[in-house]
């Protein structure tokens, strides 16, 4: 372990300010949990028609916000797995808090998710019967199973008899998260018949995309727990961070490309990528602008930038994929939706049910007070969970010194 | 058209000499080979609480040459049948209103010819959407129907997304009326039965029945299994195609005319 006897165990807030902060941060985000829990109490009364679903766009913005943190929680563990399957003690010293984090974005995610069923009262049904053919029964396994091996992890670092085994826990994390983002991934990639997802290159591609979004949440993440702690951040350990974080960006954008290629390289698939990255409105302009320039060019010349390395450079960067991971989203989710399935090549066709047309959504307030709820309830999760157990990190000066030259 | 007669008489007002010698010779062979199965095939109606038989196949034709462009018959009595919410009967917006059934208008891009045809659950032999349910609320009967338990099905719409179709609606809001045949209700998703509650007594699905009954003969219901079943000598005579071949599904539903 990197971290020194003297380390106190719980991290204490070292100033009042900071003592001020943490409060601010629980009470914002216990606030906002109970906004997303009224509205989905509001969605259950009255129904779906309350959102700006429909039965053509049938998974909408809380989709958004959960495959969003079910990813990053996946993506979030890595800095756990750098460090204890991969030996890099600066990563090592960040394990706790890395599982910390994954499992409250899990949670967030999972709330998310449930509470946008139909019937989120028979979630009883979704845990006692399985049909196994179907990826989502699947991933209600993967899910289910990575709070487990998290929690055991957990276990084994804070546990100094059981240090020993936080490298195979590490390992069984490691694995278990690779499958369960290929599942997540997979959740589109066996849809056959639509357009936008039937492809087996959205599995790596979740991968590299839990990757990105799991390192810029740690990245704010640590960036604020130092700064409330008045502590500061060994700058080559961030220097360190903020590049792999750019590989990551670098790796999604390299995905993106050879899906769009791909599909617009097929004469059937032409029509529908024109949509999404031409012609669809407000898709391409949340594809290029949001996702694109804001989320990856604008956070790769950041982050690689040799000038621009303090703390503040680091968090907008961070925030900045976080941004475009939503917009991704939206245009991957919503846009694929949007666009008709067809029926009739060769053919125009109409119908009541919009057969034919490009699907409209607007999504309603509670949609997206739901969403947030989610990420609410992972921000108080891991503000309660850093106060009342020893997740900080406690770099250890000679390691750091040690380690500052090597790259990941 | 009487509720109470069978459902080959449905669409085959005067069987011909011939066929029902076919028809006879085939229930004879059947007396022979499996006694089980002449019953069913003779008299469609099922005995509660005897499962649906693996031997039978339900099936549509659909003669998109008889399908009249604006014609809704077929929707209409879809809607009477399962009572499902008409349009302006419902205060959910019209992209929230469940449709089992549809008019699909078709223009051909290369030769502007037109043409009209309903669109439905194609009761696939390999259905998407009970591959990725995560219940098993989707399911497909012995026979061939696709259905969904409505009190398996927990609104996770994983089967709208998979369905290649679009056959499927979730109910958006809580529901009033209801024929106590047809279960539904509000955060379930839902879509055509092949009104299997009519199958099950021997009578043919809603829309066939109320397509024969207006003259326009446009929908064959039967056994695909079946040989001598009038959709069987019908399939055997003209050509028809599955919607999205393609995709190797099997469906129940096939189009004449396309």
């Amino acid at each position: 372990m990197t971290q020194p006897s003297s380390a106190p165990l719980s991290a204490p807030w070292a100033s009042r300010a900071g003592e001020r902060r943490f409060w601010l941060a629980g009470a914002l985000g216990a606030l906002v949990l109970a906004a997303g829990l009224a509205a989905a109490h509001y969605m259950e009364v009255h129904g779906h028609a309350v959102t700006g679903m429909s039965n053509r766009i049938v998974w909408g913005v809380p989709h958004v916000f959960a495959i969003f943190m079910i990813v990053a929680a996946s993506g979030v563990l890595n800095v756990a797995s750098v460090g204890s399957v991969f030996g890099q003690p600066v990563y090592k010293a960040r394990a706790r808090l890395s599982g910390l984090l994954a499992v409250a974005l899990l949670a967030g995610g999972l709330t998310v998710l449930m509470l946008d069923l139909g019937r989120p009262e028979r979630i009883v049904v979704a845990a006692t019967h399985y049909n196994l053919r179907s990826i989502f029964a699947w991933n209600v396994l993967l899910y289910s199973g990575l709070f487990a091996i998290v929690a055991l992890y957990l276990w084994t670092l804070m546990e100094r008899r059981l240090n020993a085994y936080s490298k195979y826990a590490g390992l069984a994390a490691l694995v278990w998260r690779i499958v369960l983002t290929t599942g997540t991934g997979l959740i589109f990639g066996f849809l056959v018949a639509r357009q936008a997802y039937q492809s087996a290159v959205l599995a790596p591609m979740f991968i590299a995309m839990s990757l990105a979004w799991g390192m810029a949440i740690f990245l704010i993440a640590q960036a604020a727990l130092f700064a409330w702690q008045g502590r500061a951040l060994d700058p080559a350990i961030r220097r360190r961070m903020a590049r792999l974080l750019g590989v990551f960006v670098a790796a999604v954008l390299y995905f993106v490309l050879v899906y769009h290629l791909t599909n617009l390289y097929f004469a059937r698939q032409v029509e529908f990528t024109r949509f999404i990255l031409a012609s669809g409105g407000a898709y391409p302009l949340l594809f290029w602008l949001g996702y694109v320039f804001v989320g990856s060019l604008v956070p790769l010349l950041l982050l690689f930038h040799p000038r621009s390395d303090d703390d503040r450079t680091v968090i907008v960067a961070s925030t900045l994929v976080i941004v475009g991971a939503f917009a991704q989203l939206y245009v991957f989710i919503i846009g694929g939706q949007a666009f008709p399935l067809e029926l009739f090549p060769g053919y125009a066709a109409s119908s009541t049910f919009f057969d034919g047309a490009i699907a409209a959504y607007r999504p309603s307030l509670a949609e997206i007070l739901l969403g947030f709820g989610g990420l609410a309830l992972a921000l108080v999760a891991a503000v309660v969970g850093v106060r009342v157990l020893p997740f900080m990190p406690e770099d250890d000066r000679r390691v750091v010194a040690a380690g500052s030259g090597a790259g990941e | 058209m009487s509720e109470r007669e069978p459902v080959e008489r449905d669409q085959a007002p005067s069987p011909s000499r011939r066929g029902f010698l076919a028809a006879v010779a085939a229930a004879a062979a059947g007396v022979m080979i499996a006694p089980g199965i002449r019953l069913i095939e003779l008299a469609a109606a099922r005995p509660a609480g005897e499962p649906a038989s693996g031997a039978v196949r339900w099936g549509l034709l659909i003669d998109t040459t008889r399908c009249a462009r604006g014609c809704e018959d077929c929707v209409a009595a879809c809607a009477r049948e399962n009572a499902l919410e008409r349009r302006g009967e419902t205060s959910v917006a019209e992209t929230q209103r469940p449709q089992w059934i549809r008019k699909i208008e078709l223009k051909e891009l290369a030769t502007g010819r037109e043409l009209s045809l309903p669109m439905m659950c194609q009761h696939c032999a390999r259905p998407p959407c009970v591959d990725v349910c995560p219940t098993g609320a989707s399911f497909k009967r012995a026979d061939g129907i696709v259905l969904v338990d409505q009190h398996r099905c927990i609104g996770c719409r994983y089967c709208m997304m998979a369905c290649p179709y679009q056959a499927r609606s979730f109910v958006h809001e809580p529901l009033a009326r209801q024929n106590p045949a047809v279960p539904r209700g509000k955060g379930c998703v839902e879509g055509c039965t092949l009104c299997v509650h009519r199958v099950d007594r021997g009578l043919a699905p809603a829309c066939v029945a109320a397509c024969a009954e207006a003259g326009h003969g446009a929908m064959l219901f039967g056994d695909l299994n079946d040989p001598a079943s009038a959709i069987s000598r019908r399939l055997r005579e003209v050509a028809s195609v599955e919607v999205r071949a393609d995709l190797r599904l099997g469906t129940g539903v096939r189009y004449q005319g396309i």
